[in-house]
């Protein structure tokens, strides 16, 4: 790479020049003009999910620094492709009243209806059938209400995998992926699921390249993490002033008081929940510092960004009443006054005055949005996704001066990052290990695999150990080699190249019909190709000669795929 | 125990005996193998209702708050609480338990839980897994760290296993473990060609430039083969033990044949679900009873199947947290907070019923509602793993849990 070195200046002189002037943006890009396949091969595995077939030759028609400020404005980029293969995917544009009504309300009383019918109390039924008499035990109508919502679900993965793998916009399905994790939520708990669609269609994907507070105030407000974080059930703590009993607000005529209701001290639970069980086992419960806590250390300011335990009490208190309405109807955001606690609050030594009611949480967002601590935790977990799992300092710090620069400008500092001279240094080449999405979308997408069926490929990804949508901590999935490398990982990413390859059925997760309509199982693209398109043509001696062996085109590809090389990026 | 599996440092398993073996191998093979104890964790998930698990059959109010689902006294009816030490009873269904209580290898540690109040299945099994109740950001499990703190130049591949196929919380972190479904599943499957394709991927990754890669891959061979020799399969229960034909039977089953085919385990995990019973949980008989026979005869049939070796195994099985002391509406019971744990094996001190009684009055109860916390659930935890595991790391395993480190469960 000592040579690419050697043309960043002009280039750098060159691009200030032309396509980035004017626009506010870094001028020290290093972006060669003049890629060679391995540098294309680089950029096409960081800013998106790996290369297909041809996209070496494409990249280079449009010119490197070109094709990294098209993936930069995915706005700019034809995607129509992707969206009629989307189309079939019925519940993605619907809206989550509408999931509620149609799917997820519907399967509750099944299942609700199941669990008193008289076979589900069956004492003769032993284990091994217990699964089976309770399928049995529901009516054709209940199992189709309950294969509706299984469906509903399983369209939302489906459809990850499906633009991850068409997507002409690769770098902002990456973003996507990239804060979804960063503001991860849990498909398992309670109704986090119903919430998943639109939080990832209207709260991520809108602000993923755009600005940094927009996006943080988004998952502040969106049911999915008002309820995966229990903000939603977090009240104002015994001996506080609500909101509606300020008497402060009440002269300022913010809220007007309401006769017979609540003396200060005395904590009334919203009445409109859905669920009769829920409000009654949160009653008297005060405060919940969940939400308060992983905003300033996961979301924000990084764990050790300098808050204290104190600031933890303190923001919870602020965002007291940030809550859902009527949750299980799939209900949006509301502001209780009658949860929030509405005296004065100090959050990293500033004061927050009493009586501000909701602004009391939007306040706690932009102080954290503008603290030096947050402009580097997220100038960090960027540098590691798109560079390496330890970046290099420097460019972590030019990286979080951009954010700063820019009010936090998502755009901009991912730009500092893919046009860095470290982003293009030769030991960054291959630094990252694929997780399992990365590894089963780059595979599919290497070998030209048509996705006729999704669902065995979602399988495989779980399989792998990353369910989609399933991480259940709230850290979201680790973006460090160790974690995605283990022996029975490493063998099911073999096995899954066996089985991707070969187009066989019944080994592993069956991938057949992930071949569709194919007439023939046998691979589009051969292993030589797949080599050169997938890897720059380089891989070890030991590699090539164990392709070389192969006895079936399928093995040959399951060889490439399976090998220590494909599994970096 | 005369013949020992010994995994080499280049994978290769040799089958030593120990009785015509020169003396200076066996001096060799007992100072690099030393008898390792073993830890089975079993995991209730969806909190088990452990007041008809082990029933408070001398309090009143357990009676007067669960009109249609009690269990009762103890009396000659096969209906009725098996009497353990006249205050409390197991489930009629959970007879096969009742043996190990009265050989004093099952002790029982109620009212016990987290010291948080969560009653999301969500939160308390994550707090349970990472054993740090409260903390949501902790990345990896308490029994990974326990790993990570007593690593050894001995450890296997097998050293820590979940028959599962994710690896649980409670196994996620630094520490190598692995998640296996089935164990006659683990290595290349690729048909015929099975043998070439491992050969080739193996001579891959053994080039592979990366440290990480290369050094996984070598494992992920050896283990491989150190299955295929030691072919655990080929152990079929001894003893008579009958598994229930349940994905949980089958998890205990193939524990035990690892356990037998001395592969290096150490930890094992496994889970059991379908215990959130609000509604119609019934009492004798019912949903909770069909799966608490599950439960204990899977638990029989381990320890019958291990027999002797039972020496050096401990099982501990735990969940997320108890049900409301009261039947709802729907004669079931909803999620409430403090629960019974069992621990069983050789070394325990069985055939008691251990922790404080706080009592199922309406003012002795958590929140007014649920059985109360008088023992926290790390306690046992710790006890397990220092006891019977020999940790002596404590802090790094629990962190922030000043105590105390024991109920004294452990030590026959």
């Amino acid at each position: 790479m000592r040579t690419l070195r050697v043309t960043v200046l002009a280039v750098a002189a060159l691009l200030a020049a032309t396509s980035t002037a004017g626009r506010g943006e870094g001028t020290n890009s290093a972006v060669p003009t003049n890629p060679d396949d391995r540098t294309i091969v680089h950029v096409l595995n960081r800013l998106g999910f790996g290369p297909t077939l041809g996209d070496i030759e494409r990249v280079r028609r449009i010119g490197l620094p070109a094709y990294i400020d098209r993936q930069l404005h995915p706005e700019r980029i034809d995607d129509t492709a992707l969206r009629d293969r989307l189309a079939t995917f019925e519940t993605l544009s619907q809206s989550t009243q509408q999931l509620a009504e149609r799917y997820f309300l519907p399967a509750q009383m099944a299942r609700r209806e199941r669990q008193r019918s008289p076979a589900a109390q069956d004492p003769s039924m032993t284990t091994e059938s217990s699964a089976a008499r309770r399928r049995e035990a529901l009516t054709p109508a209940q199992t189709e209400v309950v294969r509706m919502e299984r469906e509903a679900l399983s369209e939302l993965m489906q459809a990850k995998l499906v633009r991850a793998v068409y997507s002409e916009r690769q770098l902002e399905e990456m973003m996507v992926d990239f804060w979804f994790n960063h503001f991860n939520v849990f498909v398992g708990k309670g109704i986090v699921r119903l919430y998943l669609n639109e939080y990832e269609r209207d709260v991520i994907r809108p602000h993923a390249l755009g600005k940094f507070h927009d996006l943080l105030r988004a998952t502040a407000e969106s049911p999915a993490m008002l309820f995966y974080l229990d903000n939603w059930q977090s009240a104002a703590p015994e001996g506080a002033t609500l909101a509606d009993d300020n008497p402060a607000r009440r002269r300022a005529g913010a809220i007007r008081p309401r006769t017979g209701f609540g003396r200060p001290g005395q904590v009334r639970r919203p009445t409109t929940l859905a669920n009769p069980t829920a409000s009654t086992q949160n009653r008297r419960r005060g405060l919940n510092e969940n939400y308060a806590r992983e905003l300033m250390e996961l979301h924000t300011l990084g764990v050790d960004g300098g808050y204290t335990q104190k600031d933890v009490q303190e923001v919870a208190r602020a965002f007291t009443g940030w809550t859902i309405n009527a949750p299980r109807q799939g209900g949006s955001f509301r502001f209780d006054p009658r949860m929030h606690d509405d005296g004065e609050k100090v959050v990293l030594k500033h004061k927050i005055k009493a009586g501000g009611g909701k602004k009391d949480g939007d306040d706690v967002l932009a102080l954290l949005v503008a603290h030096p601590s947050t402009a580097r935790f997220i100038a960090l977990k960027l540098a590691r996704r798109f560079v390496a799992d330890e970046p290099p300092a420097a460019l972590v710090d030019r990286a979080a001066r951009r954010f700063r620069e820019t009010g936090g400008d998502i755009r901009e500092v991912v730009r500092t990052i893919v046009t860095s001279s470290e982003f293009f240094a030769a030991n960054a080449y291959r630094a990252k290990v694929k997780t399992p999405l990365e590894f089963v979308v780059s595979a599919v997408r290497a070998t030209g695999t048509p996705m006729a069926n999704v669902l065995p490929l979602v399988q495989a990804v779980r399989n792998l150990g990353m369910p989609l949508y399933g991480c259940q901590p709230p850290t979201g999935y680790a973006d460090k080699a160790e974690a995605w490398v283990n022996s029975g990982a490493l063998l099911n990413r073999m096995n899954f190249a066996v089985t991707l390859t070969s187009g066989r059925s019944g080994r592993g997760p069956g991938l057949r019909p992930a071949l569709g309509e194919r007439a023939t199982p046998e691979p589009a693209i051969g292993s030589a190709e797949l080599v050169k398109s997938a890897l720059a043509g380089e891989i070890s001696e030991a590699t090539a000669s164990t392709i070389a062996k192969a006895t079936t085109s399928p093995q040959a590809l399951a060889l490439v795929l399976g090998s220590p090389e494909f599994q970096r990026r | 125990m005369i013949s020992r599996r010994v995994f080499l440092k280049d994978g290769g398993l040799a089958l030593v005996s120990l009785g015509f073996a020169p003396q200076f191998l066996a001096r060799a093979v007992a100072a690099a193998a030393p008898r390792r104890k073993v830890l089975v964790t079993i995991f209730q998930r969806g909190a088990v209702d452990g007041l008809n698990m082990i029933v408070p059959f001398g309090e009143r109010d357990y009676y007067a708050s669960r009109p249609s689902i009690a269990i009762a006294k103890p009396g000659g009816s096969a209906e009725a609480a098996i009497d353990l030490d006249g205050f409390f009873g197991l489930h009629p269904r959970m007879a096969p338990l009742k043996p190990l209580y009265d050989a004093q290898q099952l002790a029982i540690v109620h009212a016990c839980g987290s010291p948080d109040g969560t009653r999301s299945h969500f939160d308390a099994q994550d707090y349970m897994e990472t054993a740090t109740p409260g903390v949501k950001s902790t990345q990896d499990g308490w029994l990974n760290r326990y790993l990570h703190a007593r690593e050894h130049e001995h450890a296997t591949p097998f050293r820590a296993v979940a028959m599962a196929s994710q690896l649980p919380r409670s196994l996620q972190g630094l520490a190598p473990a692995l998640a296996i479904g089935q164990i006659g599943q683990f290595g290349i499957r690729a048909g015929q060609a099975t043998d070439m394709v491992q050969a080739s991927f193996e001579a891959e990754y053994a080039a592979a430039a990366s440290g990480v890669l290369n050094r996984t891959g070598r494992d992920a061979f050896n283990a491989v083969k150190m299955l295929k020799d030691a072919d655990p399969a080929r152990y079929s229960p001894e003893n008579g033990a009958e598994y229930p034909r349940s994905p949980y039977g089958d998890a205990l089953r193939q524990i035990a044949q690892l356990i037998k085919a001395d592969v290096g385990l150490e930890v094992a995990f496994a889970e059991t679900g379908q215990w959130d019973h609000h509604a119609q949980e019934g009492a004798a008989v019912g949903q909770l009873a069909t799966r608490l026979a599950d439960f204990s005869n899977g638990i029989a049939a381990l320890v019958r199947d291990l027999g002797d070796r039972m020496a050096d195994v401990m099982i501990l099985t735990m969940s997320e947290f108890g049900r409301t002391v009261a039947e709802n509406g729907n004669r079931g019971t909803d999620h409430g907070h403090g629960n019974a744990m069992m621990v069983i094996g050789g070394g325990v001190r069985g055939g008691k019923v251990y922790g404080k009684w706080p009592g199922l009055a309406r003012e002795q109860r958590y929140e007014g509602r649920d059985l109360a916390v008088t023992t926290d659930f790390r306690t046992v935890f710790a006890e397990v793993a220092g006891a019977h595991l020999g940790l002596t790391n404590t802090p790094h395993v629990f962190p922030g849990f000043k105590g105390p480190l024991a109920v004294g469960v452990v030590g026959a």
